[in-house]
């Protein structure tokens, strides 16, 4: 077919019309190349720029005056807290995603179930902590958990139960900071889940109810498979932003007690900027980048499946 | 004046050639329609005029003028997409007027375009709606007033009325021919529902294949096919083709078509079909209206087939009955109350003075 | 739907005429809403909680009397922050701010997820997914070396970025522009395409079928991503708090969680007060645009 094309005498018009093609193509090209550019120039210089510059910096010494190559990476091994530091961050975004995970699917089967004239009404109540900016709910939490007055422990000294101290022992802390995590966290799960949940055709649950499927049978055969996407996308967004999570941690316990509930991203700002040795606090950060690229792949991976699966 | 004429174009995309050779003259006024299976090129060719899509090799012009490389805004054109392609967030007023408001003209000016394509297609009192309170009809009508009113040089539809259900394609099939002999304008229209093509155009182009099949009037066409594709794509139900042989017999010829049918060729083709007898790969063609009940006067009639009738669809005005010759389905239009039923005989007769005999190895009719 | 609705037995939202199956709905319902109430609670006990202090005196709050009640209430604490010039500053500049990289996101993203959208070009569907995945690298990663280039900056170049707050109008961008080109994107690609020929047989030039036709009917999108952006600059902590340090060039958050709490002497009733006051914004735009918010967050997931 190219052969037989090859060979009609329109070829002599045809060199003619690509070039004047070519002219055309490239003016639309070029206005279009030119409004990504801001996009570009913003990404390039102040995400991946910043990103490739902190592997720099961290192979600097504290004045940031000499190489050091590997070296602030072998103090930091050293050093228990940052082992500390690594297993709190993994727990602490592994549980926090499995909880917000479960109570937000649990939640939006719940409001799926009601009339949905009510729908909105509750849906709008139960996103409420995902709308308040993280650092005022934080004082908020901060304030429940107080040592002295905390509302929680009035509650539980009226049940006759010892009171908790939430933010002043170890284990308890880091209760907390999951708990709140999960607080702000969940509804976010329950309106991404909600929605999955809506766009599964009634007709799938019909023909499930006519072959005889009970509840569960439903949920395993029809929901689940169909949420699928949304739920993989959601939760490994949700341990992104989870494991890298600086707010809660900080304001809650500011990393305490005694460094047992400090993150990658509070221990970075510590020894960084409040320590003044930005090549130490650049090494902590650069410690996200293995698993946070492991969850890229798998997020970009599941792009391009969907996307495929679409056209 | 808006005569267009096409040469030679050619469209390629990536590695696929969907229009290849293209030659169509079409004249000031006329109502021209591509019609096709799908994958013809006859839309991308549509889209070539309108300049939506670049041209591979070729010429477009214009009332003489090439327009290749001018930018579809400028080639004074008008289309109605098969998807109505109206703007959600305007009224009716305002997707008919966004034509004319861009180019800046005179308030005054566009109300009273406006007000009169209204009038033409009847939707004057829709003018404050948005598109989606209107109907599929409704919608199209629309479309087709935004095109009017820009009283462009060459209208251009791209399948129109393939979204709309059968009783309201009958309809705007009429709306739009009477409209086309209101607003006298050079028309392109394309659509693979021949019917369409037959009671729209002044003249038809069959495409298949990014090549033109056949141009000609809808009579033409119907009538006097020039290829094998032709005649099994025009008309409904599609022509009879049914590989056959030439005989001689005696002076004459004769078209065998199994053991037990031979028909008498027309003395008049004898001539023309002399040279084919006895060759392989021949396909003999006759419409379904052209093979009708025996006439009640019995004698066998030179031209009969003996039908052993499968099934029988009542229409009302005519009843098709299909049979099989050597296992090839044929089909033929009797009147309602010649008594076909399934498992019924049936003496049928054919009019062989509308026989066509086409040349597998070319496609053409002989 | 709505029909099934009004003729099911009471309660039961698709209920059928069926007994034994209603009944299963409305115990279904039943349960439904009853942990519903729970989780409600649980979600909005924070925010009661803030504004239940709020109400207080610091008396009424170091008596420990009923945390979950105020007995004498008070708008003392509202009327003290709203005429502090301090706090007063601390809301102007998170409202500078927040207005600004608004403004700035949409002027980036919208010519962009045009662009990527609607004009093919070289690399434009690597750029688009490039672009996404720039979103998850997370600013807790940048923040340090971005520090250490501002201090460059202002050594080499004598611009001072460090500790001013038009700074953050630079950085904050990152956290929005991409997210909200990939939902305009989303937006601007379920227009269907005949759209942009049809205005392009009427006469438009690509800037005016942005202008006339893209941005009118993708408004949904845009006030969903604009709602984004602002809440999201709005409740930056981690920025603001590393680049910004003087009390006049603070914003909200930061404002409120270093200065309110001096030493070791917690004014409680005040800082819940300013917590709320500064909750108020991203609550108040939540309530009334709550579907665009909405849109906005599951934008970016179903149609990713």
């Amino acid at each position: 077919m190219v052969e037989a094309a090859l060979q009609t005498p329109a070829i002599g018009r045809g060199v003619t019309r690509r070039s004047a093609l070519r002219r055309t193509f490239g003016r639309k090209s070029s206005i279009a190349f030119l409004m990504t550019l801001p996009l570009i120039l913003l990404v390039a210089l102040l995400v991946l720029y910043p990103a490739l510059y902190s592997i720099h910096l961290a192979t600097l010494n504290k004045s940031m005056e000499r190489f050091v190559g590997f070296g602030n990476f072998l103090f930091l091994f050293k050093r228990e807290t940052f082992w500390m530091v690594v297993q709190q961050s993994c727990i602490f975004a592994i549980t926090a995603v499995i909880f917000k995970a479960l109570i937000g699917f649990i939640v939006a089967h719940f409001v799926h179930n009601i009339p949905s004239k009510g729908q909105r009404k509750w849906r709008g109540m139960l996103l409420v902590p995902w709308v308040i900016p993280p650092a005022m709910s934080c004082l908020a939490w901060l304030w429940l958990f107080d040592p002295s007055y905390s509302a929680f422990n009035w509650i539980l000294d009226k049940l006759s139960i010892a009171a908790v101290p939430w933010t002043g022992n170890a284990d308890w802390a880091r209760f907390s900071v999951i708990l709140v995590n999960v607080w702000i966290g969940a509804p976010f799960f329950m309106i991404m889940y909600l929605a999955a949940l809506k766009s599964v055709p009634e007709q799938l649950y019909e023909a499930a109810a006519i072959d005889g499927a009970n509840w569960w049978q439903r949920m395993w055969y029809v929901t689940l498979p169909m949420m699928r996407n949304i739920m993989a996308i959601t939760a490994l967004f949700s341990l992104i932003v989870t494991f890298a999570n600086f707010d809660i941690v900080r304001i809650l316990t500011a990393g305490g007690p005694v460094d047992r509930t400090h993150v990658f991203a509070t221990w970075a700002f510590r020894v960084g900027i409040e320590g003044g040795d930005l090549p130490l606090g650049a090494s902590v950060s650069l410690f996200m980048l293995p698993i946070l690229a492991v969850a890229a792949i798998f997020i970009l991976r599941d792009i391009h499946r969907r996307a495929s699966e679409m056209s | 004046m808006a005569q267009v004429s096409l040469r030679k174009l050619y469209k390629r995309f990536d590695d696929t050639e969907a229009v290849r050779g293209i030659d169509l003259d079409i004249a000031d006024k006329e109502f021209v329609v591509l019609v096709g299976p799908s994958g013809c090129g006859k839309t991308t060719t549509l889209r070539m005029i309108a300049g939506l899509e670049e041209v591979s090799a070729g010429e477009i012009a214009v009332d003489g003028e090439v327009v290749n490389d001018v930018p579809p805004k400028d080639r004074d054109m008008a289309m109605v997409f098969q998807n109505y392609a109206l703007y959600p967030h305007m009224t009716v007023y305002e997707n008919m007027s966004f034509g004319l408001r861009l180019k800046r003209y005179p308030r005054e000016e566009i109300a009273r375009r406006v007000q009169e394509a209204a009038r033409i297609l009847d939707i004057a009192e829709l003018l404050d709606r948005k598109p989606r309170q209107l109907s599929g009809g409704q919608r199209q009508r629309v479309a087709m007033g935004r095109a009017i009113v820009r009283n462009p040089k060459v209208f251009l539809f791209d399948e129109p009325l393939s979204n709309l259900d059968a009783k309201l394609r009958v309809q705007m099939r009429t709306e739009i021919k009477r409209v086309h002999q209101k607003v006298r304008t050079t028309t392109v229209y394309v659509t693979h529902d021949q019917v369409e093509a037959m009671t729209l155009a002044d003249r038809v182009v069959v495409m298949n294949r990014g090549r033109i099949e056949q141009i000609g009037s809808p009579n033409e066409l119907y009538h006097a096919p020039k290829t094998r594709f032709v005649a099994g794509f025009i008309g409904s139900p599609a022509m009879n083709l049914l590989a056959c042989r030439l005989e001689q017999a005696g002076g004459a010829l004769r078209v065998r078509l199994s053991q037990d049918i031979a028909l008498p060729v027309p003395s008049a083709r004898v001539e023309r079909y002399r040279a084919y007898v006895g060759r392989e790969g021949l396909t003999f063609g006759l419409r379904p209206e052209h093979l009708t009940e025996g006439r009640a006067n019995g004698g066998a009639p030179p031209a009969a087939i003996d039908a052993l009738i499968e099934v029988a669809e009542p229409l009302g005005m005519e009843t098709l009955v299909f049979f099989r010759i050597d296992g090839r389905d044929v089909c033929a239009r009797v009147s309602p109350n010649a008594g076909a039923r399934e498992g019924a005989r049936m003496q049928l007769c054919a009019g062989l003075d509308n026989m066509h005999l086409i040349d597998d190895a070319t496609g053409a009719v002989i | 739907m709505s029909t099934a609705a009004i003729t099911a037995a009471a309660g039961s939202a698709r209920g059928r005429r069926y007994g034994s199956i209603s009944r299963d709905r409305r115990w279904a319902l039943r349960w439904s809403y009853f942990f519903l109430v729970l989780f409600a609670i649980f979600f909005l006990m924070p925010p009661v909680y803030m504004l239940i202090t709020s109400l207080k005196t610091s008396q009424e709050i170091s008596a420990a009397t009923d945390p979950w009640w105020v007995h004498h209430p008070t708008l003392g604490n509202y009327i003290e922050l709203l005429t502090s010039p301090t706090y007063l500053t601390f809301f102007r500049n998170s409202a500078l701010v927040s207005v600004i990289v608004v403004a700035i996101t949409m002027l980036i993203s919208v010519p962009a997820a045009f662009a990527l959208s609607r004009m093919r070009f070289w690399g434009s569907a690597a750029l688009a997914t490039g672009v996404f995945l720039t979103y998850l690298i997370p600013e807790t990663l940048l923040f340090i070396p971005l520090f250490k280039m501002f201090a460059l900056i202002n050594e080499y170049l004598d611009i001072q970025l460090i500790d001013r707050w038009w700074v953050l109008l630079v950085l904050y961008p990152t956290l929005t522009v991409p997210f909200c080109t990939w939902i305009m994107i989303g937006y601007f690609a379920s227009i269907p395409k005949e759209l942009d020929e049809a205005a392009l047989m009427d006469g438009a030039n690509y800037r005016q079928i942005l202008t006339r036709v893209f941005i009118p009917v993708a408004l949904p999108g845009l006030i969903a991503a604009t709602i984004f952006a602002f809440t999201v600059s709005w409740a930056q902590f981690l920025y603001p708090l590393a680049f910004t340090t003087s009390a006049d060039q603070l914003v909200l958050p930061v404002g409120i969680v270093t200065s309110l709490i001096k030493g070791d002497v917690f004014n409680w009733g005040q800082i819940m007060t300013g917590a709320l006051l500064g909750a108020a914004p991203p609550l108040i735009i939540y309530a009334f645009l709550m579907d665009y918010y909405i849109a906005g967050l599951t934008a970016g997931a179903t149609k990713g």
